[in-house]
């Protein structure tokens, strides 16, 4: 059952101002703050910078408080152009990629910066994806064959190939799983988003030999039926990808191999 | 690395308020409240076996002011219900998963439940009021 409130270690509290110094085009961002070395509770730090002399990208303005106002600010990132999934928060309420979230996107106001919702924060803005990633590794994300293995390599008609599309393109930034209520309410046992598209990745490959075992591992009223279509996931995907679609197929293959 | 409980970071309490997730948590919530408006059709019915006298006494509690609001929230509540709950069975179908599909047929859910609740009350009214 959900927790609807904040624990009370995680309640946040009123942080520090940085206020500008003679700004053209002065922005205001709040950001999430919380550091392990003290047994302070996380604040919000409020930074004024000048867009004047600012990179385009929200994480142009992460990189920009970083290194000119409070380097203390720890953050994830690594590619800059939204391949990697490093840098996912929770930006103007929604989650997505700050490399490739334009700050002039962000409707007007102040730019509220999160962690990605409803995870143990590491420092800052950085969650700790550990059991994300070995909820991915439980669907077995590698392809999986019985039949001995061919001379060249396993070969896959056009038509087949083409069932990857919009699967294979996730980078596994956890935005979808973390903007799910029910994962946010049962992520200790609901897989989310995230691992399911990846689970339907390897379920409509046709190389892999192992479909009705990989569809038995997710039938569980947690794994897979936790998903009640709310949709969080496809809103937010910054990929433009369909998480709530692979599920809904997922579901639709339980049901038509137990009416085959 | 420091031995200490790291914070769970604000999820409810910061996430934009958007009508797929409004639409979703509406939908549970009404179907708590048709839970508890059918235990109040039972006591209707009970009241109705119990004699006339029993039976005026409860048309006078659900003919109140307060009993009228609670009706109206009820039957908004049950339209709504199945209007979202059609809107989930076209989902299952496989059917609707695109943003802006998802998001017009949420608004239609919306719509649709505030006319049938109207269109319902107008015809009740017209019939000579409610209970």
């Amino acid at each position: 059952m959900g927790e609807f409130t904040l624990p009370r270690n995680s309640k946040i509290q009123p942080g520090k101002h940085y206020p500008a110094k003679d700004a053209k085009k002065p922005r205001t961002f709040r950001i999430y703050r919380w550091s392990p070395d003290d047994d302070k509770n996380p604040r919000i730090d409020t930074y004024e910078i000048d867009l004047a002399a600012c990179g385009p990208m929200v994480l142009d303005a992460l990189l920009k408080i970083k290194n000119e106002i409070d380097p203390t600010l720890s953050l994830r990132r690594s590619c800059r152009e939204g391949i990697c999934g490093s840098c996912a928060m929770n930006i103007d309420g929604t989650n997505t990629l700050a490399c490739i979230c334009a700050i002039d996107s962000v409707a007007s106001g102040d730019v509220k910066i999160y962690p990605l919702p409803h995870m143990p924060v590491v420092k800052d803005i950085i969650p700790d994806l550990t059991h994300f990633y070995a909820q991915y590794a439980s669907i077995k994300p590698w392809i999986r064959t019985q039949s001995p293995a061919p001379g060249k390599e396993r070969l896959q008609s056009p038509e087949d190939r083409k069932k990857l599309d919009g699967l294979y393109e996730c980078i596994l930034c956890a935005c979808c799983s973390t903007s799910c209520p029910s994962y946010w309410w049962n992520g200790d046992k609901y897989l989310g988003p995230a691992i399911l598209l990846q689970a339907y990745r390897w379920i409509v490959d046709s190389r892999d030999e192992t479909t009705g075992e990989r569809l038995d591992d997710l039938e569980d009223p947690f794994k897979l039926y936790r998903c009640h279509t709310i949709m969080n996931c496809t809103r937010t995907c910054p990929k433009g990808l369909n998480p709530a679609k692979a599920i809904a197929e997922i579901k639709k293959l339980m049901v038509e191999r137990r009416s085959a | 690395m420091a031995e200490k409980q790291r914070p769970l970071s604000p999820h409810l309490q910061i996430y934009r308020k958007q009508v797929q997730m409004m639409t979703s948590i509406t939908h549970r919530a009404t179907g708590i409240a048709l839970a508890v408006g059918g235990l109040l059709v039972v006591c209707g019915l009970l009241q109705l076996a119990a004699g006339e006298d029993s039976f005026n006494r409860f048309k006078g509690i659900i003919g109140s002011p307060v009993g009228m609001v609670l009706l109206f929230g009820w039957s908004w509540a049950l339209f709504y219900h199945l209007c979202n709950g059609i809107r989930h069975l076209i989902q299952d179908a496989g059917l609707g998963y695109e943003i802006p599909q998802f998001v017009r047929s949420s608004w239609l859910s919306v719509a649709g439940s505030i006319v049938l609740t109207a269109a319902t009350w107008a015809w009740v009214m017209m019939a000579g009021g409610a209970a």
